[in-house]
């Protein structure tokens, strides 16, 4: 599912961000940025927690003004807090099925496979604060899995991991979104993460986003937003 | 932060922010009601009623006398909890709390147990040679207000103790700084900043007292703005000079808590265990015996007299008590009880609306939700006597009015507890619970419920533990055979049966502090 922005205007306080790009069906962009730059700004719109001020986005074609978040083809993975942390593992994932909670077998089975896809298979009863930190990440995604939404969008949901485990994190969402064919977007501070897993990558500076250009041409040339960044 | 975020979550559901809506209406109603038929009904035509100015000077002056004696002992205590480490430091810091809910005409028959006449004080000053303690009058109030407000004002301080960064220590360490280097450059700023507010809140609590100017005072000398209130409605079926003597009091309470809100931030109620800081300036012996000779002192002075009333009331509610107060008990435990679901009920309607939007209009919302602590209980009781009368017999409605009062007063404690909760869950979970589509019931329960949980059953306890001990507006409705609890030991206290009202104190205070556990942790063990 493609993503357009067109010609939008964000506004948060003082701060001012504009958008006029498309980010193609089924791939993997990440967007670079320092931080305050409005990478996580960008994704919030996107989820549809932000008004624009101004212009549109499309998802599919489909114009997103008066779709609230829960209707939108997106799943989002956010920074801290993507676990309710007084249910379980499975119930946890089950949210991605049925906000009430009341599945059915077959439901509960498919909560199963996603957690065994995660590799968290047999961790279901477990409550979120017996889990490390890049397992609380998989349960995300295992959620995210279910939803079967077209549109991905990780908010550095795995900053706080280790280098090791952060890419085996990175990994598994390649993995996920070539099965899927997931557009993905991935808001990262870090060159590498972007280079390991995101075929193209966007750069968020000065109140706004470049077009998304291969990964390895945009490190191999980097506009001037980009190489002030990396130093 | 954005605003649709707030909004989406819960405005899917219209009625309850039209309920949001109601219950605030009948707050500010019953409250502005209260002034506005205080302020009319009053005849000022012949000035103020005889012995109202000096109600009004010794309701200031008791109120003023009893927040610099708490504020200037609470400091020590405080320092002294804040800098030495004992065993069951922790549980004495928690059991600072106690007095916050004690029956006030519990405390006083515990303190008069031990200060009063044929107290063991006045027993070891007659035997020395002195004259017996005589406690009543002014001396009496000021040491059952300090009783009641040492511990709230020295937690108060030992929050701003413990909110001193610990790395601001180990610097005035590192410098060796000692004495009054120490105390200017880090004590005295949070002082400073926490005594004021900790003074008007003491001073407000002060100016509203009623139960322990009953008791303890009285007659021309010793007369607050609420027992002339009360004395002008009950005795003299004045309703004018009532009215008048209310209006005096909201000007009273309305400054004291304009300037409480002007000075102090959000922590009023701060309940903080208090961590206990290394800190290199204690070691002198001195300081070490003043610290043990205070921590001791006051741990006896605020507990002595509540064992006391068990060991002298247990007797007497054992041996058997009478019929009356098994029925008072009843009407206390209704009381008490509805108070504190109506409270959480009126509370968690009123927070949810506010945690929908953040403009204008909530802000003013907000701030009307807090008008109840600026009428004091006996205005509120004239002012609804006033509303009631042309349409019921308002003694007849003692209980609903009881109810009514200590809702509305209620509410404002029990917001201060939601309203940032409410904000917390929103803040960590209003978009997730957006984006997996939760709304309505189901966003409530998942999203919000688990991190209100707990402040909604502290509220709900403190509304049942306070409402069940509070002698205020029913003395003023209730017939003789239709009161609470606390107005019955009230009536046993004024004519001298005191193994009774010891009884009745001790079923009391089992009473307040069994609500109170059972509301706050004994239902959490069920869960």
């Amino acid at each position: 599912m493609g993503i357009e922005l067109d010609h939008i205007l964000l506004r948060l306080g003082q701060f001012q961000l504009t958008a006029d790009l498309q980010f193609a069906s089924a791939t993997t962009t990440a967007l670079i940025g320092a931080s305050g730059s409005g990478k996580s700004t960008i994704l919030a719109a996107i989820a549809g927690f932000i008004e624009l001020q101004s212009g549109s986005i499309r998802l599919d074609g489909k114009d997103m003004q008066n779709v609230p978040p829960g209707q939108r083809p997106v799943t989002m993975l956010f920074q801290d807090y993507n676990l309710f942390p007084h249910l379980s593992v499975a119930q946890n994932v089950g949210l991605g099925l049925k906000p009430s909670l009341r599945l059915n077998k077959d439901e509960l089975g498919l909560v199963k496979d996603a957690l065994a896809r995660v590799d968290l298979a047999g961790l279901g009863n477990r409550l979120p604060a017996q889990l490390s930190g890049g397992q609380a990440g998989r349960v995300a995604l295992a959620r995210a899995l279910l939803r079967k939404r077209p549109v991905l969008l990780l908010d550095e949901p795995f900053a706080a991991l280790g280098p090791a485990q952060r890419s085996e994190m990175l990994d598994l969402v390649s993995q996920v979104q070539v099965e899927k064919s997931l557009t993905v977007l991935l808001v990262t501070h870090l060159p590498e993460d972007a280079a390991r897993i995101a075929s193209f990558a966007s750069v968020v500076a000065n109140g706004t986003v470049t077009k998304p250009v291969a990964t390895a041409q945009l490190f191999a040339d980097p506009p001037p937003a980009l190489r002030d960044y990396l130093g | 932060m954005d605003r649709r975020f707030g909004t989406l979550i819960m405005a899917s559901n219209r009625a309850l922010v039209v309920l949001g809506w109601t219950a605030l209406a009948l707050i500010t109603s019953v409250s502005f009601g209260s002034v506005l038929a205080v302020a009319f009904v009053g005849d000022w035509n012949h000035g103020f009623p005889i012995g109202a100015l000096s109600s009004l000077r010794f309701t200031l002056l008791q109120a003023g006398i009893s927040a610099v004696i708490c504020v200037v002992l609470a400091v020590p205590l405080s320092r002294a909890l804040a800098c030495r480490s004992f065993v069951g430091r922790r549980s004495l810091v928690t059991l600072l709390g106690v007095p916050f809910l004690l029956p006030a005409l519990v405390a006083v028959l515990g303190l008069l147990s031990i200060f009063g006449r044929s107290g063991p004080v006045s027993g070891a000053l007659v035997y020395f040679g002195f004259q017996p303690l005589n406690i009543y009058g002014l001396p009496g109030i000021l040491l059952v207000h300090f009783f009641f407000n040492l511990p709230l004002v020295t937690r108060l301080i030992l929050q701003g103790w413990s909110d001193i960064p610990s790395e601001q220590f180990r610097l005035a360490a590192q410098l060796d700084m000692r004495g009054a280097n120490f105390f200017w450059s880090l004590e005295w700023p949070m002082l400073r900043r926490v005594l004021p507010g900790a003074f008007l809140l003491v001073f407000l609590l002060c100016t509203t007292s009623f139960a322990v100017v009953l008791t303890m005072g009285g007659g021309p000398k010793a007369t607050t703005l609420e027992l002339a209130i009360f004395q002008a409605l009950r005795f003299d079926f004045d309703l004018s000079a009532a009215a008048q003597l209310a209006f005096l009091q909201v000007l009273v309470c309305g400054f004291s808590v304009l300037a409480v809100a002007l000075v102090q931030g959000k922590s009023a109620f701060g309940t903080t265990l208090g961590s206990f800081h290394n800190r290199s300036d204690g070691d002198g012996t001195w300081r070490l015996i003043a610290d043990c000779v205070t921590i001791i002192a006051a741990s006896a002075f605020l507990f002595l007299p509540i064992i006391s009333i068990l060991f002298t009331g247990l007797p007497a509610l054992i041996s058997g008590l009478p019929n009356s107060v098994w029925l008072a008990t009843f009407r206390s435990l209704l009381v008490a009880l509805t108070s504190s679901v109506l409270t959480v009920f009126f509370s968690l309607v009123i927070a949810q609306m506010l945690n929908t939007r953040q403009d204008l209009k909530t802000r003013f919302a907000e701030i009307a939700s807090y008008l109840p602590l600026a009428i004091s209980p006996f205005v509120m009781g004239t002012g609804l006597f006033i509303m009631i009368n042309p349409f019921a017999d308002p003694f007849a409605l003692a209980l609903v009015v009881t109810v009514i009062v200590n809702t509305c007063l209620c509410i404002p404690l029990a917001l201060r507890g939601l309203i940032p909760a409410f904000a917390k869950a929103r803040q960590r979970y209003g978009r997730l619970a957006l984006s997996l589509d939760l709304h309505g019931w189901t966003a409530f329960r998942v999203a919000f419920w688990p991190e209100i949980k707990q402040p909604v059953r502290f509220s709900a306890a403190i509304t049942a533990a306070l409402s069940m001990g509070d002698l205020g507006v029913i003395a003023l409705f209730a017939t003789p055979d239709g009161g609470t609890l606390p107005l019955l030991m009230q009536r046993l206290l004024a004519s001298y049966q005191m193994d009774a009202a010891a009884g009745v104190a001790a079923l009391l205070l089992i009473l307040s502090f069994g609500l109170f556990w059972f509301i706050d942790r004994g239902v959490r063990i069920g869960h």
